[in-house]
């Protein structure tokens, strides 16, 4: 047996396991939801998902999955499935992926359990509401769209007012869905449990504000799959608990996601699925660390608008209010408070083909990222899923070249 | 005939025409891109909306704002706004639809000086009360806001006096069309595409004289024009960006007897009512008219509606022209085609990409899909 490196097993974040098993559980309850007597919903990434928790309704994110695709390298497969039942290569690959994984049960779990009903938010982007259409159609189940209007400059009254009346639908849609009324003092229970689970996530990503950050954008990315999928629940506010703890632990420690942290970065957008560990690996390489990103704060980012005691009100800004439902220059003004939060050096943007309401409007942060702060910036061509849109030579390429320019710059600084 | 000719050549340079129009007239010229922008409201305050199509010129400064997979159209208006090239615009709408004309919006905020700017952010859904309450919120949000930039008075007697030209105009294409319909030869697809077009660029006064002159020409014409037995088609998209695609079909042994497009029958159907109130009746007409791709009305609306298009032209099969990059479009072709398969109507898919394609490999194509055509 190969000796394991110390300092690499050290450097190792033990609360992976536990995630590991609660989302092979959860996986496992959902398949088997049929066998026992509960219903499934299909639902977005940015969609309100505490409704369903309080009426015992499995939510799933085929995003989550989309994900996992990618992970697993089997997004080329996949994709290619799509475009043959007509799909464009120029769609989200994660609709894509999961539209045809759909009609093949294929996939790293062999396919998703059957939805009894979708439910759409449109927070993140129009993808999600073709895609669901497309589902809605192939599963002839039940579709409820939940309509955010998006908010160039600002959450006008008119559009409150309509999201308002959108989730009291939400509400009936799915008690008609599930024959049963809705119980409004688990709903607060679940709200209060929403509340506390981004609160905790939030905390576990200010850990990356110390130097050396515990954790890295590529660890964040893996432990963010909880506040997606099982937020609202007692077990996503327990695990945050202890992964948080095992943060302040390894800061006491002084351990540190990259060996020898030497330049903070902050990552904009998707990751690249398929090249986690790759990109990771390579900017370690340089001394750097991912610290922060702007996609897995997005699950904790609305808190400010969140009543806790008043959760079922305060939901529809919270939900109306999401990173990427907002105007560029609001966005900008985030990246570059993050930028001074978590003391970054420069930024990495993953220009993402598949999703342009995140990709278009980059460069313009770049700019503005530039004049407020004059911090460098690259810009990586990809795409989450689909491996055939990323150029590994010259990627490393021009990550070569960015490092160059941060260390220039430090050492110009210090 | 000698009206289409002067539309051609508006339609060929319609910012040369605008900036004409505003010398002229002392107009204020509003710019929209999209056919769900309120621009009865625009016309009622006095002011000449303008639909801008992008021109082909290659994209230099857009590059610096929009990454490659943007579709053309988008860059290619960006592209005419940074160039300085509608620098005449006094004000820019944009109504909420699809991504990527969700953030040239803000681009457009971020970077354009000249022109007032306005956000329309539309529900997405049209089938619920809330939305279309919503709806109706949003359309008088857009009134009073335009009357800020304008600083005008827009009365409903203005609104009303607008609705009723729009009725004319909207009414009198599908009148064209019908003509079209019934004898395909009596007006050659490049010119019925160039008479819609106009509709979106011209001073809406002037179009509907020219457009009642083209009606009564057509309708004698009509009865004296011996139709020929050439296969009849649709053509289902967002807009048309090519024009000569019309001609190709024709010379490849088709003819487009009718469609399913921004700058064909979703401009024009569906008329206004003209009773009650005015901002709610313009608010109705949105989920009435046939739905786009970026608006969800019924998960089977559009297959429908395009069915019922085909079989009221007896067309023989359909032409679906998509842009690059335009995801709501992509992502109902798959299920459009089928459902045509499921009727027996075969369609051609013909992707359209930023430089128009080479007319031969085009006709190629065409002919091929007319010979399988029974
Ligand atoms: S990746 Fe982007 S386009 Fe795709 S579903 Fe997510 S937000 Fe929408
Ligand atoms: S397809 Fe829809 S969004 Fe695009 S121009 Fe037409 S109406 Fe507007
Ligand atoms: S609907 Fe399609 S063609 Fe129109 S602006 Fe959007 S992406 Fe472009």
């Amino acid at each position: 047996m190969a000796e394991k490196d110390p300092a690499k097993e050290k450097r190792k974040i033990k609360s992976v396991k536990k995630m590991k098993d609660i989302m092979t559980n959860y996986y496992i309850d959902a398949k088997m939801a049929e066998q026992n007597g509960k219903k499934v919903a299909w639902i977005t990434s940015g969609g309100p998902v505490e409704p369903l928790i309080a009426m015992d309704v499995i939510p799933i994110y085929p995003e989550n999955h989309g994900a996992m695709i990618g992970a697993s390298k089997m997004g080329i497969d996949l994709c290619q499935k799509a475009e043959v039942m007509g799909y464009s290569s120029d769609l989200c690959s994660y609709a894509r992926s999961d539209i045809s994984c759909a009609t093949v049960n294929g996939g790293p779990i062999g396919g998703l359990p059957k939805p009894d009903m979708l439910v759409c938010c449109n927070n993140i982007c129009g993808t999600v509401l073709k895609w669901y259409e497309v589902q809605a159609r192939y599963f002839n189940v039940p579709l409820f769209i939940l309509d955010t209007p998006f908010c160039h400059t600002q959450f006008l009254p008119e559009a409150r007012k309509y999201v308002h009346r959108q989730i009291e639908e939400y509400i009936v849609f799915l008690e008609n869905a599930c024959k049963k009324k809705m119980d409004h003092d688990r709903m607060k229970e679940v709200g209060r449990l929403s509340v506390e689970g981004q609160r905790l996530w939030q905390a576990v990503l200010d850990t990356a504000m110390n130097k050396p950050a515990p954790l890295s954008a590529f660890d964040a990315f893996f432990h963010l799959a909880l506040i997606v999928t099982l937020r609202g629940t007692k077990q996503a506010v327990d695990y945050y608990e202890g992964l948080l703890a095992e943060m302040r632990e390894r800061i006491a420690d002084n351990i540190g996601a990259v060996e020898n942290e030497k330049y903070r970065l902050l990552w904009d957008n998707l990751p690249v699925w398929y090249r986690t560990k790759w990109l990771s690996d390579k900017f370690a390489a340089a001394d750097t660390c991912l610290v922060a990103d702007t996609y897995t704060s997005a699950w904790c980012g609305t808190l400010k608008y969140i009543d806790e005691n008043n959760f079922i009100e305060s939901m529809a800004e919270a939900y109306t209010r999401i990173y990427l439902n907002i105007g560029v220059d609001e966005m900008a003004r985030d990246v570059v408070s993050m930028i001074d939060k978590y003391s970054a050096d420069g930024l990495v943007m993953h220009s993402n083909r598949s999703c342009k309401p995140y990709s278009f409007g980059q460069l313009d942060i770049q700019r503005i990222v530039r004049e407020k702060r004059g911090l460098p910036s690259l810009m990586i061509e990809a795409d989450m899923v689909d491996e055939r849109f990323f150029s590994e030579s010259q990627i490393e390429t021009r990550i070569d070249a960015f490092m160059e320019v941060v260390k220039e710059r430090k050492s110009c600084t210090r | 005939m000698q009206a289409i000719k002067e539309l051609s050549a508006i339609v060929g340079d319609p910012i040369s025409y605008a900036r004409k129009l505003k010398e002229q007239s002392g107009k204020k010229i509003i710019g929209y891109m999209c056919t769900y922008a309120p621009e009865e409201i625009i016309q009622a305050a006095g002011a000449h909306p303008l639909r801008l199509f992008g021109s082909n010129k290659n994209i230099f400064l857009a590059d610096g704002h929009l990454q490659a997979y943007c579709c053309s159209l988008v860059r290619g208006v960006l592209e005419d706004a940074l160039s300085g090239d509608l620098n005449f615009l006094d004000g820019m709408i944009f109504p909420h639809t699809c991504d990527t004309v969700q953030r040239l919006s803000d681009i457009w905020r971020l970077n354009i000086s000249y022109g007032f700017h306005l956000d329309v952010v539309l529900p997405v859904k049209l089938d619920t009360k809330s939305s279309r309450d919503y709806m109706v919120d949003v359309q008088n949000r857009f009134r009073n806001d335009l009357e800020k930039a304008l600083q005008v008075t827009i009365t409903d007697d203005d609104i009303k006096k607008s609705i009723a030209l729009y009725n004319e105009i909207r009414g009198g294409l599908k009148k064209v069309y019908e003509l079209k319909n019934k004898n395909p030869e009596v007006i050659s697809g490049k010119d019925l595409s160039a008479l819609v077009r106009a509709a979106m660029i011209m001073d809406r006064n002037d179009y509907l004289r020219i457009l009642l002159n083209v009606i009564a020409e057509l309708e004698t014409k009509g009865s004296t024009i011996k139709s020929t037995g050439k296969r009849r088609l649709i053509i289902s998209g967002g807009i048309c960006s090519q024009p000569d695609i019309y001609s190709v079909i024709e010379n490849a042994g088709g003819v487009v007897v009718g469609d399913d497009l921004c700058t064909g029958s979703r401009y024009f159907e569906g008329s206004i009512k003209t009773a009650g109130n005015p901002i709610a009746a313009i608010a109705e007409r949105y989920w009435q008219r046939p739905v786009c791709p970026a608006k969800h009305l019924d998960k089977n609306a559009r297959a429908e509606n395009l069915i019922k298009i085909a079989q009221d032209g007896k067309a023989a099969g359909v032409i679906f022209m998509l842009l690059k990059f335009c995801d709501p479009h992509a992502f109902d072709y798959p299920y459009l085609k089928e459902s045509l398969a499921a009727v027996s109507i075969p369609s051609l898919l013909l992707e359209v990409e930023d430089q128009p394609q080479a007319q031969g490999q085009l006709q190629t194509r065409i002919e091929a899909f007319l010979e399988t055509l029974s």
